[in-house]
């Protein structure tokens, strides 16, 4: 009558003398394995955020601080200069809005015919549709430096065919400068790691049941009906997440800015030739020769780093989810 | 017999009519694609290879282009002083690099696979260098001259790295050599490894959380290891994503703008007005880089059976 409960609970050291010392052991083990996998994963990720802490504080510092010894993370003399001078020398506002503008138009753009080109290499068979495909990868493969300098003239001296000599229009025409290349190219999917859209959402589309769109056209809705009415809203977070990515990169990008868009103000050209301005500026409006010391140049550069970055950061934090989660979404394979 | 017969043909009509509908949408869906291939990117490919054979002049008219044959090659593989050298440092650094980004890429993704407190948010801060390191910001970030400028005259005295002291002390006692030293570059080149990582972690990370558990636990029943089981099902099941990890790596590595090659060739254009030299640089970047993607797919894709 007066045997145990069946699961009566036992205290951890008497499961242990029971087990004969395993469970300690084991208890220890990983105990010991947990800290080092936090160890490391703190000091990787402590290596990834050091530069942008680093910057945040140096550019609160006021150029004393930079020399003195005894300062090293915490800024002795609080200062907002370095902003204010960063803000001038980029022309904060102006940039950041044409960047915007520019970013926001450049990638709906790509999307929008990413989505379309994606969805035709999904879902329909057409002669030559290998040939054509492959030609997607080539286009992620290869460099667009390859083609820059053949661009750069082609916008210089835009004649389509002649066209324009055709018309009378005497010389042809310069588009260098002007946003409408770089809009015509993006809307072709030629902008910036486009291949690499295209074969997401074609991944993507390709892992939607077939299923789907044969009841919508068994239900008498056409083609592009059906596209739009039933595949597109089901596909609307991988199209936010590629449209994500297509922001900040055309955010951060100088090589198709620098290319076409040599005349707007845009943050990432101006931030890299914000070192030569900043030694301008100091040479000639202050008088210094030699445009100042190496330190406090760097100082206002990563300023305008920080200045350049922040949106994307805001931005990331509240979008996080639609990054990371797209590419495991889209599954993609070879 | 007749009537059966005309209906055979209208139906087969009616379905190659339906058959050729779904071509046609399909060419219409693909059309910008077609139209953008076309112009600006077969019609620049061919222009600039033909470039990469002239001596290109500008006016205010157009431009002409001289044929000039393989000059504008030989100059860059033979005479010009620096291109050879930044190719060979390129590829090496490129083969060391990819290899060590492919490694801690999987190591990281397998951490962040299992299950801890902060999970989101450690995934969150390796993912956030695809984001901010791209770009003008990769210059301005792997050009640390504020922190070396700012060591200099904070520490002057104090000049001491832990992995520059541990290098010189295996380095007399004579370990090692060659493969040393390319361990301590890596070290050294940590950063940039994790930073240019944050995609192939992510890519790793969706494959293995495919892999359902009950495999694992058969494996246990068995009486598998946690070694063996990764070797024997981890391994191969993540396999088929190893490709598709090292052709990214390869292609983001040759884009990055601060790569030594692609700034000459861009300096070449934009500043020396070289159109000629610049184009055939960039042909014999992007051969190279072809023929590397081509070797590395053959091996993989042989090495490698995927389990589908």
């Amino acid at each position: 009558m007066n045997s145990p409960l069946p699961n009566k609970p036992e205290g951890f050291l008497t499961k242990n003398r029971k087990s004969g010392g395993y469970l300690l052991k084991k208890r220890a083990g990983s105990f010991v394995y947990s800290l080092f996998r936090a160890l490391l994963l703190f000091g990787l990720c402590f290596l990834i955020i050091q530069p942008i802490l680093d910057k945040i504080s140096v550019s609160f510092m006021a150029e004393s601080d930079l020399y003195d010894t005894t300062v090293i993370v915490l800024p002795r003399h609080l200062t907002l200069d370095n902003y204010k001078l960063a803000n001038q020398l980029l022309l904060y506002v102006r940039a950041l809005l044409n960047t915007v503008w520019v970013s926001l138009g450049v990638s709906l753009l790509q999307i929008a015919a990413c989505t379309l080109v994606g969805y035709g290499f999904a879902r329909f068979e057409f002669p030559l549709k290998k040939m054509w495909f492959a030609c997607v990868v080539l286009l992620i493969v290869i460099p667009p430096q390859t083609i820059s300098s053949s661009l750069y003239l082609h916008f210089r001296y835009f004649d389509v065919f002649g066209i324009v000599k055709l018309l009378g229009g005497g010389n042809a025409l310069n588009l260098r400068g002007t946003t409408a290349p770089y809009m015509l190219m993006s809307a072709t999917c030629m902008g910036l790691k486009n291949g690499l859209y295209i074969f997401m959402i074609r991944s993507f589309f390709n892992s939607v049941p077939k299923s789907v769109e044969e009841a919508a056209y068994t239900d008498g809705c056409g083609t592009f009906r059906t596209f739009w009415r039933v595949i597109l809203p089901d596909a609307l977070p991988i199209l936010v997440s590629c449209f994500l990515f297509s922001f900040v990169w055309q955010w951060t990008d100088t090589f198709y800015s620098k290319l076409f868009l040599g005349n707007t103000q845009l943050l990432s050209v101006q931030l890299s030739g914000l070192a030569e301005r900043l030694r301008q500026y100091i040479t000639i409006t202050l008088g210094i020769p030699g445009g100042g010391s190496m330190a406090y140049q760097q100082q206002i550069i990563s300023t305008g780093t920080l200045m350049v970055i922040a949106p994307l950061i805001i931005l990331y934090i509240f979008a996080q989810r639609g990054f990371v989660e797209s590419i495991s979404a889209s599954g993609i394979k070879m | 017999m007749t009537r059966t017969i005309t209906q055979a043909s209208a139906s087969r009509k009616l379905r190659y009519s339906m058959k050729s509908r779904r071509a046609v949408s399909g060419y219409l869906f693909i059309l910008p694609f077609i139209v953008g291939f076309l112009a600006f990117m077969v019609y620049p490919l061919i222009d600039s290879l033909y470039m990469s054979f002239c001596e290109v002049k500008l006016s205010p008219q157009g431009r002409t282009s001289v044929f000039i044959g393989l000059y504008n090659y030989v100059r860059a593989l033979t005479i010009d002083p620096e291109f050879n050298r930044m190719l060979t440092e390129e590829f090496q650094r490129m083969v060391t690099q990819s290899l060590a980004i492919l490694v801690v890429s999987f190591i990281i993704a397998l951490l962040l696979n299992q299950k801890f407190k902060g999970r989101t948010f450690a995934r969150a801060i390796f993912f956030l260098p695809v984001i901010l390191a791209s770009g003008v910001l990769v210059g301005i970030e792997t050009d640390n001259t504020l922190l070396a400028g700012m060591k200099d005259l904070i520490a002057n005295s104090n000049n001491f790295s832990m992995t520059e002291g541990m290098r010189t002390i295996l380095m007399l006692t004579g370990i090692g050599g060659g493969v040393l030293d390319v361990v301590f570059t890596l070290i050294q080149e940590l950063y940039d490894i994790v930073i240019a990582s944050g995609i192939q972690i992510i890519v790793f990370l969706s494959g293995l959380q495919t892999i359902g558990r009950s495999l694992y636990e058969a494996a246990d029943v068995e009486g598998a290891t946690k070694w063996e089981s990764f070797w024997m099902i981890t391994f191969p099941m993540i396999s088929s994503l190893l490709l598709v990890n090292v052709i990214y790596t390869i292609i983001d590595f040759f884009m990055k703008t601060d790569n030594e090659v692609m700034e000459k060739i861009q300096e070449e254009m934009v500043i020396n007005l070289n159109y000629g030299f610049s184009s055939a640089m960039s042909w014999i970047y992007f051969i190279l880089t072809i023929a590397l993607i081509g070797v590395c797919t053959f091996i993989i894709s042989k090495g490698v059976h995927s389990y589908e």
